[in-house]
């Protein structure tokens, strides 16, 4: 499978990361040949096989219904660049 | 029985299907230790979770799991053993990671049923696609500032059932009776409190219009509809704009749209065109979710009574008719309600003054049935009155309104008001020789054939009474004092 730039420059959008036009062909070409050596596992037959979820026969983790947390507004606005009245503050956001 | 809707060029038939976010009702967030509780100030139910602090993990809460399972259940809905966690990737202020875990391919709940209770007093059968799991995002505040929007974080990860109907509506009434029945069922399950103006219950809703027996029309998805006269509006405001695009020789475009509470239009949200790609995959932070039989079968086990077995009940048990059995359940507390006055004594009398009066009555101060100023023992204590004849069934309206307004039994109104119903023929006799001899040219009429006066005597007298007469005695002894 190869990406064309038109691809690149979409997933560059979607994950909101800066890609100058002059690097989308050579990442074009990158995530091609990453896409390439994954595929290798096609050639595995897989009919009937369920997908592994962990290597050691874990389940998941379940916690009981209790309130433990929260409680810490400082340290969660601790990094944030702008905050006000115990609110984050970020650039107008409206639809 | 299909509805049409008829447009300038023929018919056109309507297909709606509904989502509906309902919140869950838990003490902790579906991936966080957290409070849920609604209404605290900025970010103090904030985990580091919550907040996508990097390094952090979540973890489940098995309460949450158990709620959404025992709505599936309630819903008659097939139970998924082996579901999984998605990510769904988008970039939003309120979204910290930067995606919602949910669930995409493989739910807990597959496919279910919801019968519709039409006002009419028939019933129709919805299919529910499926329930998944999900955390809710943060709320972002936009009218506090002029050029800033500010984010708060306590309803991250406060978990979310995203329930998903069959496109199998066809009126916004099918809407409106599919939102009112599902809320109703999640509050008897106790799972979601269905308040829709705190956003704990939001509805999507799909809608596309179609030549009858045609293929399907192209459809729009309004978002975040937060009441059931919403729904109703956004729809057949939809339906409008859909038809008249259509008839103008346009064609309507899939696409996100909002519901505008002034203007009661939907409007496009150009800018979620481009949002649609949400890249699922299988959160990597966390394994699929294995459920055993035996546990969903503890669960089924207590399972309350449902709306529409309690309303086949009410109709086998008490003779109700659908209509008012469908009324009287919609809502557990008025069900219980009416089971409190209904008990030994005549269920017909019970209805009727339940739904009657003190509906009314409630509905003019705007008070639900927790809030009612007469409780079920004090109706029934007013019933009794009116069945052994202490009182009129004229008198116990009066009796009632004072009820509402003091909240007293009706034994105690009746006593201090002196309101007990006369049946000592003797008093009714005078009072009644006292109207006759008051007015003899009314009842030589009377006696010439004008028998519509019967009903002027019997005012009277009831008048000479104040009301306390108990009318039967006055109509036999009338009848045969007017014969003599």
């Amino acid at each position: 499978m190869s990406l064309d730039k038109a691809t690149v420059a979409k997933i560059a959008h979607l994950a909101r990361i800066k890609v100058p036009e002059a690097d989308q062909e050579h990442l074009a070409g990158e995530l091609s040949n990453i896409l390439n050596f994954v595929e290798q596992l096609n050639e595995v037959d897989t009919v009937g096989v369920q997908p592994m979820t962990s290597v050691a026969p874990h389940k998941l983790r379940r916690r009981p219904d209790a309130v433990t947390d929260g409680g810490v507004r400082d340290a969660v606005l601790s990094n944030a660049p702008e905050t006000a009245e115990g609110f984050f503050v970020v650039p107008k956001v409206v639809e | 029985m299909t509805k049409l809707i008829q447009g300038e060029t023929g018919d056109w038939e309507v297909v709606i299907g509904l989502e509906v976010h309902a919140q869950i009702i838990s003490n902790a967030k579906l991936f966080s230790g957290a409070s849920t509780l609604f209404g605290s100030e900025p970010n103090t139910q904030v985990s580091f979770v919550d907040a996508a602090f990097p390094g952090m993990l979540p973890v489940i809460n098995e309460v949450c799991v158990e709620q959404a399972v025992r709505t599936g259940l309630g819903l008659k809905a097939q139970i998924n053993l082996y579901s999984v966690f998605d990510r769904k990737n988008y970039f939003y202020a309120d979204l910290p990671s930067g995606y919602q875990i949910s669930q995409f391919q493989q739910p807990v709940v597959g496919k279910g049923e919801i019968v519709l209770d039409m006002p009419d007093g028939s019933s129709r059968t919805v299919g529910v696609t499926r329930l998944h799991l999900e955390m809710d995002a943060g709320k972002s505040v936009h009218d506090l500032h002029p050029s800033r929007t500010y984010v708060d974080l306590n309803r991250s990860g406060v978990a979310l059932m995203e329930i998903v109907s069959e496109p199998d509506m066809r009126t916004s009434e099918e809407a409106a009776a599919y939102v009112r029945k599902l809320r109703a069922i999640l509050r008897y399950l106790g799972t979601c409190d269905g308040n829709m103006e705190e956003g704990s219950m939001r509805c999507d809703v799909n809608v596309s219009v179609r030549r009858p027996g045609g293929p399907l029309g192209t459809r729009t998805e309004t978002k975040n509809v937060n009441s059931i006269r919403y729904v109703q509006m956004a729809i057949d405001y939809e339906v409008q704009r859909q038809i008249e695009v259509l008839e103008g020789g346009g064609s309507i475009v899939q696409e996100t749209r909002l519901w505008d509470t002034t203007k009661f239009v939907t409007r496009s949200m150009r800018s979620k065109e481009e949002a649609h790609d949400y890249r699922y995959f299988p959160d990597p932070d966390l394994l699929p979710l294995e459920l055993e039989q035996s546990w969903v079968d503890a669960i089924k086990a207590t399972l309350p009574e449902l709306p529409d077995d309690k309303k086949a009940r009410f109709i086998a048990d008490y003779k109700l008719s659908a209509y008012d059995a469908g009324v009287l359940v919609a809502e557990r507390a008025s069900a219980d309600f009416y089971e409190t006055v209904a008990k030994g004594r005549d269920p017909k009398l019970a209805a009727n003054w339940t739904m009657g009066e003190l509906f009314g009555a409630l509905n003019k101060q705007g008070k639900g049935i927790e809030q009612s100023p007469v409780s079920a023992e004090n109706l029934g204590g007013l019933i009794d009155l009116i069945s052994d004849n202490t009182i009129s069934g004229r008198i116990a309206k009066d009796v009632f309104a004072e009820m509402v307004e003091t909240g007293k039994p009706a034994a105690l109104i009746v006593e201090e008001k002196g309101l007990r119903q006369v049946t000592d023929t003797g008093a009714i006799d005078t009072a009644i020789e006292g109207v006759l001899a008051a007015n003899p040219d009314k009842v030589a009429e009377f006696k010439g054939g004008k028998e519509k006066l019967f009903g002027f005597f019997v005012g009277q007298v009831m008048k000479q009474t104040q009301g306390k007469a108990n009318p039967a005695l006055v109509n036999e002894i009338l009848t045969r004092k007017l014969k003599d």
